[in-house]
């Protein structure tokens, strides 16, 4: 259960606190318009911005002294997820071990990963090659290999096209599923929740509520 | 899961950087306040000798400052009213060559132009007018106006190129004649720039060393660098030098004070130009032509004179004597020594000054780290210099030392350079994948390999030609520390000047003038690779 207390952040005019519970294997989205505080909130999650106070727990155990790498937590953001100059395997494998000196056994697992997104054998392509579309599977693969528990997804599907969409969102739904993921999709669009058959929830002047 | 990498902590780059400019800069800056300590500055100021060499620093900057700006400012509006013709991006570009051409490489072919027997010189006798002689404050003003004319001209040009077409549409429908034109239009853009240009230029010739002490000379005009110069390395006398160091350090405290309040940088011949055809002012006049040509022959008739009289009966004997080659080797290795630490200090403050900007959030501190490395704007090369002998005197042999301290100058010479090429490219580098890069928590060796090695690679070879080269044409802090048994070609080149040897000057002016583009384009392929594809 990934469980959000009286989450407060505060900067200049903004003021937020959120309080969330989220099972171990659900999907939950944020809806809000933007400027709401939806990526705020997935900031504070993931461990890129300084909470002013409130806790953040993972199983029981607060994770908010740990930094942004050590949480339970991968996110897919909604681009610029692939460096560009670097190749698949090299974006993957990033995901791994950040100087990428990988095991057979890891080298097998990216395979895999990148198989599991229908993007076997594009391993040494540069990632600029890459459409939007391509890259978000790739990332998606990433956060496979990451082994986290938990993914946040920051408008994961608004880059793409309708059609492209589409796909990635079943991909998405399943790659959670098969994988028992805790999910957390913040979107502006209520198809995306839809899609990824999501417990929806708002985000109205810093406060969090229940949709149903 | 990932295996953790050590991570150095995020102030180590740049910390590393504060304590080498600390112990470069700051340790001369003390060892000079300590030794002025017996100084009262009301008896440095009314001193005569002291009072006539800042007023006569001062006159000279006003005068060269204006003809500058006021020259510039026809040459500007003509080329930006004439959009096309054969050979202006070329001329355009040749505005920013000053930066690779040592100024006293320059000065050997305005000499050879403008000198007794220069070309100049025998057009006027011939015309029947008496010669002018090139040295003393005339000589200081035309060198002022060759190196700041084109820069004050490129900044006034890429201002106007900057106006929006519609304006132009806009005035050719309203039928504006040329008059209103350039009091509605051309004139309030080359005005926002006024005021930055100017003093930058004033910084830049209050400060210049190596023009005053080829030109300049004599008591009467001599500027506070050259003046202290003299009194270190001629009369040693030191007390002289702390005085006229010590105003030189509160007179370019406030001129880059009022730089920073007018938002300007001193290296602004960097920043490449954005040229915009202007279709609709396609008027061809004559005038326009008149101002281009006689700018075209200024700039270029002394740097085509030099490299024509640079074959000479003395060519071979100057490139192949042991002097000459022994001076190149030595300023060989003082611009790459010089290059190579500039651009290490320049990357360690930029990369400590990101994660301030873009982890913590604190711009101005960021801001603040980076100034840091532009601390030889307020203590000029010569005074630093003097800082360092005062220091080191006690301790070594200073002349020994002197490619060592000569090094150490320049590295801060060419800092604010590198600084401001690096700038935008190292924030760059992170800002689209920050928060990426923080998530996979990718720091230390692997960081720098993968991600921002391929970026910084051009603007890092880049950084590191300007500094070189830079480095390669100075002679403020070689004339200080050099002497007969260590030179670089720059003290070489001036010795020869010295001592009338004028076909040995200009051979060794070509060669120096070589060797920095050797190393302007040659550092630039090896580090940054090929030019885009």
């Amino acid at each position: 259960m990934l469980k959000l207390r009286a989450l407060r952040f505060s900067y200049g005019e903004e003021d937020y606190q959120f309080d969330l519970s989220a099972g171990s294997h659900s999907t939950s989205a944020i809806m809000g318009k933007s400027g709401s505080g939806k990526s705020t909130l997935l900031n504070l999650i993931a461990g890129f911005l300084k909470p002013s106070g409130g806790d953040i727990q993972w199983l029981g155990e607060s994770i908010l002294s740990l930094p942004a790498e050590k949480r339970p937590i991968t996110t897919l953001f909604q681009q610029h997820n692939l460096f560009p100059h670097l190749t698949l395997h090299q974006n993957l494998a990033l995901g791994i071990n950040p100087s990428l000196k990988l095991s057979k056994e890891q080298h097998q697992q990216l395979l895999q990963s990148l198989d599991a997104v229908g993007m076997a054998g594009m391993e040494y392509q540069s990632a600029h090659t890459l459409s939007g579309g391509e890259q978000q599977r790739v990332a998606l693969a990433r956060c496979l290999l990451r082994k986290k528990p938990i993914l946040l997804m920051d408008e994961p599907f608004s880059a793409l096209d309708e059609a492209t969409r589409e796909s990635m969102q079943v991909l998405t739904r399943d790659t959670i599923e098969n994988n028992k993921l805790c999910a957390i999709i913040v979107t502006h669009s209520q198809n995306d929740a839809i899609a990824l058959e999501a417990s929806t929830y708002s985000l109205v002047n810093g406060r969090l509520s229940s949709h149903t | 899961m990932s295996q953790t990498s050590y991570k150095p902590p995020w102030w180590l780059p740049g910390g590393l950087s504060v304590l080498a400019i600390a112990a470069l800069a700051g340790l001369p800056l003390l060892a000079l306040m300590n030794e002025a300590s017996n100084l009262t500055l009301l008896d440095v100021v009314n001193d005569p000798y002291n009072r006539r060499v800042i007023s006569f620093s001062l006159y000279q900057a006003i005068l060269s400052t204006a003809l500058s700006v006021v020259l510039a400012i026809p040459l500007a509006v003509a080329l930006s009213r004439e959009p096309r013709f054969f050979g202006r991006t070329l001329l355009i570009n040749l505005f920013s060559l000053s930066l690779v051409i040592p100024t006293i490489v320059a000065i050997v072919g305005i000499v050879s132009i403008f000198g007794q027997s220069g070309l100049a010189n025998q057009l006027l006798q011939n015309f029947g007018f008496n010669s002018f002689s090139i040295y003393g404050l005339q000589g200081i003003l035309l060198a002022h106006v060759f190196f700041n004319m084109p820069l004050a001209a490129r900044v006034f040009l890429q201002s106007l190129e900057n106006i929006p077409q519609e304006q132009w549409r806009l005035a050719a429908q309203l039928g504006l004649p040329s008059s209103s034109r350039w009091r509605l239009i051309e004139w309030p853009a080359i005005r926002s720039q006024l005021a930055g240009i100017s003093i930058l230029i004033f910084a830049l010739c209050f400060t210049s060393f190596t023009i005053v002490m080829t030109l300049g000379g004599g008591p009467r005009a001599t500027t506070i660098e050259v003046a202290i110069y003299q009194a270190l390395r001629f009369d040693f006398d030191i007390n002289t030098a702390v005085a006229l160091a010590l105003i030189q350090l509160v007179l370019c405290t406030l001129i880059m004070i009022a730089t920073h309040s007018l938002g300007t940088h001193t290296t602004q011949g960097l920043s490449s130009i954005k040229l915009n055809q202007n279709t609709l002012y396609a008027s061809g006049h004559y005038f326009n032509g008149l101002i281009i040509s006689i700018a075209a022959l200024f700039l270029i008739t002394p740097l085509v004179s030099l490299i024509v009289k640079a074959f000479n009966p003395a060519t071979i004997g100057v490139i192949t004597h042991a002097k000459t080659l022994s001076a190149a080797s030595n300023t060989l290795v003082v611009a790459l020594a010089a290059g190579a630490i500039a651009v290490a200090m320049g990357v360690g403050l930029q990369l400590s000054a990101r994660h301030l900007r873009l982890r913590l959030y604190k711009h101005s501190s960021g801001r603040a780290l980076q100034l840091v490395g532009n601390v030889i704007l307020v203590i000029p090369p010569v005074v630093l210099g003097t800082g360092l002998f005062i220091l080191l005197r006690p301790h070594a042999d200073v002349f020994a030392l002197g490619l060592v301290i000569v090094v150490a100058i320049n590295s801060l010479m060419a800092l604010p350079f590198v600084l401001r090429i690096l700038e935008g490219p190292v924030l760059q580098a992170a800002q689209q994948h920050d928060r990426l890069i923080q998530s996979l928590g990718i720091h230390g060796m692997p960081r720098w390999r993968l991600l921002d090695w391929p970026h910084l690679k051009k603007p890092i070879g880049y950084s590191m030609a300007v500094s070189s080269t830079l480095a390669a044409g100075d002679l403020s802090a070689i004339a200080l520390f050099g002497s007969e048994r260590i030179a670089t070609l720059p003290l070489l080149l001036y010795q020869r000047i010295g001592s009338y040897r004028h076909h040995e000057a200009l051979t060794t002016a070509v060669l120096l003038l070589l060797l920095c583009f050797a190393l302007f384009f040659i550092l630039q392929r090896v580090i940054g690779g090929k030019p885009d594809a």
